[in-house]
């Protein structure tokens, strides 16, 4: 490890074990937060995609509604008179409602429910099916999970990598025309992305048609994988550049405002007063005392990378996360909801606890507990 | 008050502010004209569609826009039997009446749709009509007739029968050359006369006749033949104070939780602190799209749950941090010792101090939630009786206005959510670097 290199330390050994038992702690009780900051955030999203109960109410109506109608439109029931016609029909009801795990109080359920969710036991979804006709939870959103991956990773990480790398460049031509053009973009970030991606689809797919408007990948699929990933790569180049137009000033924009903070620092005039070459005086004299943040928003982005986009998916008929809570959303399908709000609460908190763990490795005031 | 004055003094030193606050002088502008020029429940009225937008033509695009790309597209022309002359000649029992509708045509495409509204009043029997139209060049085609209704409607445009015997569209057909093989518009006088006999002596009867166009005022029109100007117009209000409100009433109330966090520390900060843990988990949108689908989408509401939601959000960690320090000042012990109670010296004492700070985010969050609004609208979730932009890009969407090339429907919503966005945005930087004590160094 690096850090027991440190001078501080005086022994090695020593050292390096009292980093690790502190790290250790510092994880443990982490660990315990961020489970019980789940386990809370994932009950209060039960009760509201349960809105209290109402959800049932309503599907009650609905199941009673669509099994006479089933009943009613059997031909072979047409003997029956309407009072065995309704027993069967109240029957069917009763049976549908035990699967549905309906005739317990709520309150019990949303335990259950919890408890299962926990466990990641999704269950299975009541009106959605995946692609594949599979009806469990965790096979709908495993299947649309790559899809918001594949999308925003390659948006997000291009927008991090190109605004870091482009803000050190700029804070060493502070004042130069680039620079101004950038602070003179930077106000375009208020709009969102799905924003630009109206204009962006009038323009290149309706105004001047060589990029698709919508989807994932050409219907019907290519054959080899060869054109197959051309094809995707062609409908993803219109949302990442949405997402790029509306993030990419903003960010270029705070970090390298961020940077020229840094290297107003005293011990960077220093080392430029020794004449070390720029390359260097960035790596060792701006970049690593920045680290932390800059990890930060790493993570930020990745967390923002999970729940995907409701909007810019909708806008470009992507099949990923955000266009199936959509889509559960106007089912009324609780168990797609909860499963993938409980998929995101476990990514953020497990993202969350990976940056704590950085955070004590990078920054030695984190694992002594030194309160800034 | 000094230190704020010369604060907002020193903004003229910014270009980019002046011109941010000329954006948001001129929405606000608009906003107080449109609420006085358009009563708030007339707006609401008129947007809900129907009768009162018969006489607007449907999907037709803005005059200047026409005008800009040099085509020669109709105006709607709207001739009243009031200013026809009309010949009437009494019989036994009641009256003959012949009303020459004139319109002059001479623009370089046809009509969207032709309709004639009649009105009778005062009859025992209903009056019977005929329909006669004349072309300038001598021609004369018969429309059929009818008993007519209080109040009647002949829609030319949907008359099945005479578009087989025209061979094409009615109100293509009866104002076309003859004869060509692509239709042709044929400029010049036309009339419809309309042969009503009346079986009273009272009796009166009135009517118009409307050639739609393709091109309607300043913003166009739309599928329900709404005048797009006035959601437009009331957009501009309700996204201003769904902007300013949301922004209020987040910034605020989470300001005053973290200062009395910090004032009171213990229990309090510890239950404050993972309340906003928990709150980071939450997603806001699915929340607000559950919250649509399955109560109501009102603005008012979706409103609430933001403001709810954003009590607890990420910033009340960042003011925590701002606030400690600056409660062990040496001026809040003044205070205290002075005998201040503790609401005085979170409210007095300790939020004004970082007010400053805050002023930025606040500006550049107004247009974060006039566009929250606008997102939720576009994903079909708008308020469902306010006319906003967000609806307009939604119903511009569900038409496929981009694929129908109606190009003014999408882009003129998205001008003006652009404009709000880059005024609240351009004022918010500047005031960033004014504000910013660490930014104005550099």
């Amino acid at each position: 490890m690096k850090l027991s290199q440190n001078p501080s330390i005086p022994k090695k050994a020593e050292g390096l074990l009292r980093d690790l038992k502190l790290m250790l702690l510092l994880t443990c009780k982490r660990i315990i937060a961020l489970v019980l900051m789940v386990l809370i955030g994932v009950y209060l999203t039960i009760l509201i995609a349960n809105m209290g109960g109402r959800v049932d109410e309503l599907r009650l109506v609905q199941i009673r509604s669509e099994i006479s109608e089933a009943v009613r439109g059997d031909l072979s029931f047409r003997e029956l008179d309407s009072a065995e016609r309704n027993q069967l029909i109240q029957r069917r009801v009763d049976l549908e409602v035990q699967r549905l795990n309906l005739d317990r109080p709520f309150l019990l359920r949303s335990f259950s429910y919890l408890y299962r969710a926990m466990r990641l036991d999704l269950g299975r979804a009541e009106q959605m099916h995946s692609d594949k006709g599979s009806r469990e939870v965790h096979a709908i959103i495993l299947e649309r999970l790559p899809a918001t991956l594949l999308l925003f990773g390659t948006a997000n990480l291009l927008i991090f990598f190109l605004s870091v790398y482009t803000a050190l460049w700029l804070s060493r031509h502070y004042g130069s025309f680039m620079d101004r053009i950038v602070i003179v973009l930077a106000p375009t970030s208020a709009a969102p992305a799905w924003f630009y991606g109206i204009f962006l689809i009038l323009c290149f797919a309706f105004l001047l048609p060589i990029l698709p408007a919508g989807g994932m990948v050409r219907a019907p699929p290519p054959e080899d994988n060869w054109n197959y990933t051309l094809s995707v790569l062609k409908h993803m180049a219109l949302p990442v550049m949405a997402m790029l137009l509306s993030q990419i000033f903003i960010s270029i924009y705070s970090w390298r405002t961020f940077f020229l903070i840094h290297s107003s620092e005293d011990y960077v005039e220093m080392a430029r007063a020794k004449g070390l070459p720029s390359r260097m005086i960035e790596r060792r004299y701006i970049l690593r005392p920045t680290l932390a943040p800059v990890i930060t928003s790493f993570m930020l982005m990745l967390i923002s990378m999970w729940s995907g986009a409701i909007i810019l998916e909708r806008t470009f008929s992507w099949p990923g996360l955000g266009t199936l809570i959509f889509q559960a959303i106007g089912h009324h399908d609780t168990p797609v909801i909860i499963g993938s709000v409980v998929i995101f609460a476990y990514l953020l908190a497990f993202s969350i606890l990976v940056l704590d763990i950085v955070y004590g490795i990078v920054d030695p005031r984190v694992r002594i507990g030194v309160s800034r | 008050m000094r230190y704020w004055s010369e604060r907002l003094w020193e903004l003229r030193r910014y270009p980019s502010a002046l011109l941010g606050m000329a954006i948001i002088f001129c929405l606000v502008g608009l906003s107080i004209v449109t609420v006085i020029a358009i009563p708030y429940d007339e707006a609401l009225d008129r947007w809900r569609g129907g009768d009162y937008w018969r006489m607007h033509p449907r999907n037709a695009e803005p005059v200047w826009l026409n005008r800009l790309k040099g085509g020669n597209k109709p105006k709607t022309l709207i001739i009243s039997s009031h200013d026809a002359e009309t010949k009437s000649v009494t019989f036994s029992g009641g009256r003959r009446l012949r009303i020459p509708l004139h319109f002059d045509y001479d623009f370089s495409a046809f009509p969207s749709e032709i309709n004639l509204f009649l009105k009778s009043e005062k009859h025992t029997r209903e009056p019977f009509a005929r329909l006669t139209w004349h072309t300038p060049d001598g021609r004369e085609i018969p429309l059929g007739g009818r008993r007519i209704t209080a109040n009647d409607r002949f829609s030319l445009s949907q008359d099945w029968a005479l578009e087989r015997r025209l061979g094409q569209l009615p109100h293509v057909g009866l104002l076309a050359r003859p004869d060509t093989d692509s239709p042709e518009v044929l400029s010049g006088r036309y009339t419809l006369v309309l042969d009503a006999v009346l079986f009273d002596e009272a009796a009166e009867i009135t009517a118009e006749l409307v050639v739609y166009g393709r091109v309607h005022g300043l913003a166009g029109t739309d599928h329900q033949r709404r005048d797009l100007l006035l959601a437009l117009l009331w957009g501009t209000p309700i996204a201003l104070a769904f902007g300013l409100l949301a922004a209020v009433g987040t910034t605020l109330t989470t300001l005053v939780i973290a200062a009395a966090g910090v004032w009171f520390g213990g229990r309090l900060d510890a239950t404050i602190q993972r309340l906003t843990e928990i709150n980071m988990i939450l997603p806001l949108l699915p929340i607000l799209v559950m919250v649509g689908t399955l109560y109501s989408t009102s603005i008012w509401l979706m409103l609430g749950v933001v403001v709810l939601l954003g009590i607890f959000s990420a910033s009340a960690k960042m003011y925590r941090a701002m606030l400690l320090p600056i409660r062990e000042s040496p001026y809040i012990q003044a205070a205290q010792a002075y005998g201040a109670s503790d609401s005085r010296i979170i409210l007095h004492y300790l939020v004004p101090r970082i007010l400053p700070v805050l002023i930025p985010t606040f500006v550049t969050l107004i247009p974060a939630f006039v566009f929250l609004e606008a997102s939720l609208a576009v994903l079909g979730l708008g308020d469902p009786v306010l006319p906003t932009w967000g609806k307009v890009l939604n119903d511009a969407q569900n038409e496929s206005a981009l694929y129908n090339h109606y190009y003014y429907w999408v882009l003129a919503p998205a001008l003006l959510l652009m404009l709000t966005g880059l005024g609240f945005a351009l004022l918010g930087f500047a005031l960033d670097r004014v504000f910013n004590p660490r930014l104005r160094r550099i």
